[in-house]
C-alpha cells in the first residue's frame, strides 16, 4: 500500500504541471492588443463606484466558524467508522455521545439562530 | 447595518445591475445598494434606448408612423398597431368593417397568448433555469409567429393595421391554421403550468417575492398582469370595452397575494382566456359583414383639428395613444402611455428587503421591453 | 533494478494517459452536455464540426487559444493569474485514487475479485494508487477545489466576481459538511477507506441499497459542491453575470470550465465507487474464467480489465446524465435557501443516516438483513422528510388564482 505513495508524488506533479501547458500556450499564441477599454474591470459598462474590498457581511464568517468545528468533528469519526464493526456495541455508546454533542451544538447554532440568513 | 454598540460594522456595496447585463431584458440600469446579499436600495436608471419617438412621431404622417408603433414593444406589434390605429380612427372618424374587427382582435389575442408565453419563459430564465422553458414558450410563439407571416408578410414587425381596417385579408388558409393551433395550445399550456407550477424550486424563488399592496399598485397606476396579480379585477377589455370586446365571454384572472407567482399563474389563466376568445371570434368571424378594410377609409389623412386618447389591453397592460392634430399631414403632438414603462415605477419599492438575486426575478415578473419603456 | 525502472515507466505511462483521458473526457463530456441540452430544449445542438459534431471540442479548444488574453488593470496579477490552475490541479488530483477499472498486470483476473487484505498479488494498472485512506483523500482534496474559486473572485476585483466568490466559500464549506457525513456512512458499511477495498464490499450488495439515503444525499450535496445547476449560484449568469469568472477569458476562462467538468466526472466516478459497485458488474468474473479458459490469464485479465472499463463508463455516464438533466430542468435555488437546505435539512439527516447505520450493523450483524433494514429505514426517513417538509410548504392551492367577471358597462349605442 505504501508503495503507492510515489504515484500520488508523480500525479501531483503532472497535475501541476498541466494546467500550465495551454496557459503557456496561450499566453504564446494570443493576440495580445490591449487597450485601456479592455483591461478596464466588468461592471455592466459603467465605471465601477466604491471600493470592491470591503468589510463583508459577517454572516459568512459565523458559517465559517460552525464549519470549521463540524467539519473536525466530522473527521474525528472518520477512524471510528472503519472499525466500529470490531470493537460493536462499546463503540457504538461512545459514538453515540460523541454524535449528540455534534447535534446538541448543531441545535444550538440552529437556536441560536447563527443558521439563519439575513 | 448601522454599528450599533458591539456589533461588527459592515459595509454597504454598490452594485450597477445593467446597463449591459444578462438578465435586464435590455439596456436597462439598476443601481443596488447592498447590505451582504440584501437590497438595501435600488434605483432604476433609464434611458439607454431613447430614440426619439414621440419626436419623430410629429415629422412623420400619420400613416408612416404605423410601422414605428411595431418598434415600442416589438414582441406585440399587433397590440402596438391597434392602439395607434384606434387613436387615429377616433380623430378621424373613421368607421371600421365588423370583419375587419374580429381580425384585429384574433390579432392582438394571438399576440398575448405569445407574449405571455415568451414571457414566462424569460421569468423562468430570470430564475436560473437552463433556458428550457424557454425552449417550450418559444416553440409556441413560432407557431403564432407562422400565422403572423402569412397574413402580413412579416413575423415581428407586423405593420398590418391600417386606418379603417387591415391591410390585407386573412389568406385562404388561415383559419384552418389557426384552429389546428387553437386544438395544440391548451396542451401546452397545461405541460408548462405542469412542469414548474408545483416545482419546489420555482416556489422558493417566487412565493412572498416581490409583493405589490393593492394600494401601492394603484397609487403607481399599475397596469396588466402585474396590477391583476395584486388581486384587482381591471381589465381594459371589460372595463371600457373597445372594438367588439363585449360580445365575447371570458374572465379575467386576479391574484391574491400580488407576488410573483401571482404574476406567474395569472398570465398562464390569461392565455387560456385568449384561447377561449379566440374559439369564439373565429365561429363569429364567418357571420361578420364587411371586408378588412373600409373602402371610403384613405390612408393619406389629414384629420379635423383636435385630440383623441384611445387605450387598450395590451398584453403587458394599458397601451395608450394621445394624439393631437392641427389639421396637417403630420400630428402635432403624439405621446405614448407605455404600460412597461409605468409598471416599472414601482420596482424599487417591490425590491426593497429582497435579495439580489430576486431583483431579476421581479423584473421579469413585471414583464418589461426596454423599447417601449425608453422609446 | 530492470524491476524498477519498469515499474517507473509503467507509472509515467500510467500518469500521463491518466491526464491526457480526464482531458478527452472533459472535451467530449461539454459535447454530451451540449448535445443532450439541445434535445431536452427541441433543439439540435452542436452537429456541424465533424460528424455529428464529433470534433466541436477541439473547435472550441482552438477559438480559446487564439482569443486574446486581456488582464485587466485593477486585478491583483498574481492571484489572478494563479487562479485557474489552482482550480484544475484538485480537479485532476481527485483522479489519482479512483478505480476506474481492474487490468491485473501481475497475474490473473482472479485478484481483481478476491479479498485484497490477504492477496497481494494485484497490480491494477487501471488505478493509479491504491492508498488505505483513499476516500479520505478524495474528501480532502474536493474540498480543496474552493481555493480556486475564491480567490479567482478576489483576485478579480470586481463586484460580481467577489459576491460569487464569497458565495463559492460559504457554499463550498456548508456541502462538504453534508457530503462526508453521507460518505462516512458508506465507510461504515465498508468497514474500510481504501477506494478498491469498497469495491470488494460491494461484490455482493450495491451500498445504494443500504445507503439509500446516503446516496441521494450525497448527489444533492455532490451537485451544490460542483456548483452546478440548480446550485449554480456562484456563477449565477442571470445574477452576477457568471460570478467569479466574470474577468477571465481565453485559456485562463477554459481553465475553470474544465476544472468544473473534471470535478462534475470525478463526483460522479466517486458516487459509483462508493455506492453503485464501481467498475464491477454481475458477469464479470464469468467472462474472465471463459477468457482464461480459452485464451489464458493475460488474456483473461485483459478481457476482465476493459470490461469493467466499460462497466464504470457507463456508470458514470448515467450520473452524468442526470447532471444534466438536472441542469435543464431545474430553475436556480436563492443563496439563503440553499444554505438552508445544507444546515437545516442534508446535514441533520445526513447524522440521521450515520447513527442509524451505526446502529443497524451494530445490533444486526447480518449484513443481508441489516443492509434491508437500512433500505427500508432509508424510505421511511425520505418518506417521513418529505411529509413534513411539504407541511413546512404546503402546495399551492388552487384557488390562489380567482377568476372574476367584472361589471361590464354596455356600450352607448351609437
Amino acid at each position: 500500500m505504501l508503495i503507492n505513495y510515489p504515484f500520488i508524488a508523480v500525479f501531483f506533479i503532472a497535475s501541476v504541471i498541466f494546467p500550465f501547458i495551454p496557459l503557456i500556450m496561450g499566453y504564446l499564441v494570443a493576440p495580445k492588443r490591449p487597450t485601456e477599454g479592455k483591461k478596464s474591470t466588468y461592471e455592466c459598462g459603467l465605471e465601477a463606484i466604491g471600493d470592491i474590498w470591503v468589510q463583508f457581511r459577517v454572516q459568512y464568517y459565523l458559517y465559517a466558524i460552525a464549519f470549521v468545528v463540524f467539519d473536525v468533528e466530522v473527521v474525528f469519526l472518520y477512524p471510528w467508522a472503519v472499525s466500529f464493526g470490531q470493537i460493536g456495541v462499546f463503540a457504538l455508546i461512545a459514538m453515540s455521545i460523541f454524535l449528540l454533542i455534534l447535534v446538541a451544538s448543531l441545535i444550538y447554532d440552529w437556536r441560536k439562530g447563527a443558521l439563519e440568513w439575513i | 447595518m448601522k454599528a450599533e454598540g458591539t456589533m461588527i460594522k459592515t459595509e454597504e456595496l454598490q452594485i450597477n445591475i445593467g446597463p449591459q447585463h444578462p438578465s435586464t431584458h435590455g439596456v436597462f440600469r439598476m443601481l443596488v445598494t447592498v447590505d451582504g446579499e440584501t437590497i438595501v436600495d435600488l434605483k432604476p436608471v433609464f434611458g439607454y434606448l431613447h430614440r426619439n419617438h414621440e419626436q419623430i412621431a410629429e415629422v412623420n404622417t400619420y400613416l408612416q408612423n404605423m410601422p414605428y408603433t411595431d418598434r415600442l414593444d416589438y414582441f406585440n406589434s399587433m397590440a402596438n398597431n391597434q392602439a395607434y390605429a384606434m387613436a387615429v380612427e377616433k380623430l378621424a372618424e373613421i368607421e371600421v368593417p365588423e370583419r375587419a374587427e374580429y381580425i384585429r382582435v384574433i390579432m392582438v389575442e394571438l399576440t398575448r397568448i405569445l407574449n405571455h408565453a415568451s414571457a414566462l419563459g424569460f421569468l423562468i430564465n430570470d430564475m436560473g433555469a437552463w433556458q428550457t422553458p424557454l425552449a417550450f414558450g418559444m416553440r409556441e410563439r413560432e407557431k403564432i409567429l407562422d400565422l403572423f407571416e402569412s397574413t402580413s408578410g412579416a413575423r415581428l414587425m407586423c405593420n398590418y393595421f391600417r386606418f379603417g381596417g387591415v391591410v390585407r385579408d386573412l389568406p385562404p388558409d388561415f383559419v384552418p391554421r389557426l384552429q389546428s393551433l387553437l386544438t395544440g395550445l391548451p396542451t401546452f399550456i397545461d405541460e408548462f403550468e405542469r412542469m414548474l407550477r408545483e416545482n419546489e424550486i420555482l416556489r422558493i424563488r417566487s412565493e412572498g417575492i416581490g409583493v405589490l399592496p393593492k394600494e401601492v399598485a394603484i397609487s403607481y397606476s399599475v397596469t396588466g398582469p402585474v396590477l391583476r396579480g395584486s388581486g384587482i379585477p381591471y381589465d381594459i377589455r371589460k372595463a371600457e370595452p373597445y372594438s367588439i370586446y363585449d360580445r365575447f365571454d371570458f374572465d379575467v384572472p386576479i391574484g391574491t397575494v400580488g407576488d410573483v407567482y401571482d404574476r406567474f399563474l395569472v398570465r398562464i389563466e390569461e392565455m387560456r382566456q385568449s384561447k377561449r376568445i379566440l374559439e369564439q371570434a373565429l365561429k363569429q368571424l364567418p357571420d361578420a359583414e364587411g371586408g378588412h378594410i373600409n373602402p371610403k377609409a384613405r390612408q393619406n389623412i389629414r384629420p379635423p383639428v383636435g385630440d383623441a386618447y384611445t387605450r387598450i389591453e395590451s398584453p403587458k397592460g394599458e397601451l395608450g395613444f394621445y394624439l393631437v392634430s392641427d389639421g396637417g399631414q403630420t400630428p402635432y403632438r403624439y405621446k405614448v402611455r407605455a404600460p412597461s414603462f409605468i409598471n416599472l415605477t414601482p420596482l424599487s419599492d417591490m425590491c426593497r428587503g429582497y435579495k439580489v438575486a430576486d431583483v431579476v426575478v421581479i423584473l421579469g415578473s413585471i414583464d418589461i421591453v426596454m423599447g417601449e419603456v425608453d422609446r | 533494478m530492470d524491476d524498477i525502472v519498469v515499474q517507473v515507466l509503467i507509472m509515467l505511462v500510467q500518469v500521463v494517459v491518466l491526464v491526457l483521458a480526464i482531458s478527452t473526457g472533459f472535451a467530449y463530456l461539454t459535447l454530451f452536455e451540449r448535445r443532450l441540452l439541445a434535445r431536452m430544449q427541441n433543439r439540435v445542438g452542436p452537429n456541424r464540426a465533424g460528424p455529428g459534431g464529433f470534433l466541436q471540442p477541439a473547435a472550441d479548444a482552438v477559438k480559446l487559444f487564439f482569443k486574446e488574453d486581456v488582464i485587466p488593470t485593477l486585478v491583483d496579477r498574481g492571484v489572478y493569474l494563479l487562479a485557474p490552475a489552482l482550480a484544475v490541479i484538485p480537479a485532476l488530483l481527485i483522479w489519482a485514487v479512483i478505480p476506474f477499472g481492474c487490468l491485473n498486470i501481475a497475474g490473473d483476473y482472479q485478484a481483481c475479485f478476491a479479498d485484497p487484505a490477504t492477496n497481494p498479488n494485484l497490480h491494477n494498472i487501471f488505478q493509479l494508487a491504491d492508498i488505505d485512506i483513499g476516500v479520505l483523500y478524495l474528501l480532502a482534496i474536493t474540498s480543496i477545489g474552493v481555493y480556486g474559486i475564491t480567490l479567482a473572485g478576489w483576485a478579480s476585483n470586481s463586484k460580481y466576481a467577489m459576491l460569487g466568490g464569497i458565495r463559492a466559500s460559504a457554499q463550498l464549506i456548508s456541502y462538504e459538511l453534508a457530503l462526508s457525513s453521507a460518505v462516512l456512512a458508506a465507510v461504515m458499511m465498508a468497514g474500510t477507506l481504501s477506494t478498491h477495498e469498497v469495491i470488494y464490499q460491494q461484490m455482493t450488495m450495491w451500498f445504494v441499497i443500504p445507503q439509500l439515503l446516503g446516496f441521494v444525499l450525497f448527489l444533492i450535496s455532490g451537485t451544490a459542491e460542483l456548483v452546478r445547476a440548480p446550485f449554480d449560484l456562484v456563477e449565477a449568469e442571470q445574477e452576477l453575470t457568471s460570478g467569479y469568472n466574470a474577468e477571465y477569458g481565453s485559456m485562463k476562462f477554459a481553465l475553470f470550465f474544465m476544472s468544473e467538468y473534471i470535478k462534475m466526472i470525478a463526483i460522479s466516478a466517486i458516487a459509483v465507487t462508493l455506492y453503485l459497485g464501481g467498475w464491477n458488474a454481475p458477469g464479470l468474473e464469468l467472462l474472465g474464467s471463459l477468457m482464461t479458459g480459452m485464451a489464458g490469464p493475460l488474456v483473461g485479465s485483459i478481457a476482465v480489465g476493459l470490461a469493467s472499463f466499460l462497466v464504470f463508463l457507463v456508470k458514470v455516464v448515467l450520473i452524468l446524465f442526470l447532471f444534466v438533466w438536472m441542469r435543464a430542468s431545474w430553475p436556480r435555488v436563492r443563496y439563503d435557501k440553499l444554505m438552508y437546505m445544507g444546515w437545516k435539512w442534508l446535514l441533520p439527516l445526513a447524522l440521521l443516516n450515520v447513527a442509524m447505520t451505526a446502529v443497524f450493523v451494530v445490533v444486526l450483524p447480518d449484513a443481508l438483513i441489516h443492509s434491508v433494514a437500512l433500505f427500508v429505514a432509508s424510505l421511511v426517513v425520505m418518506a417521513v422528510a418529505y411529509v413534513v417538509s411539504s407541511r413546512v410548504k404546503p402546495a399551492p392551492s388552487r384557488s390562489r388564482i380567482k377568476m372574476v367577471q367584472p361589471e361590464v358597462p354596455r356600450r352607448p349605442s351609437s
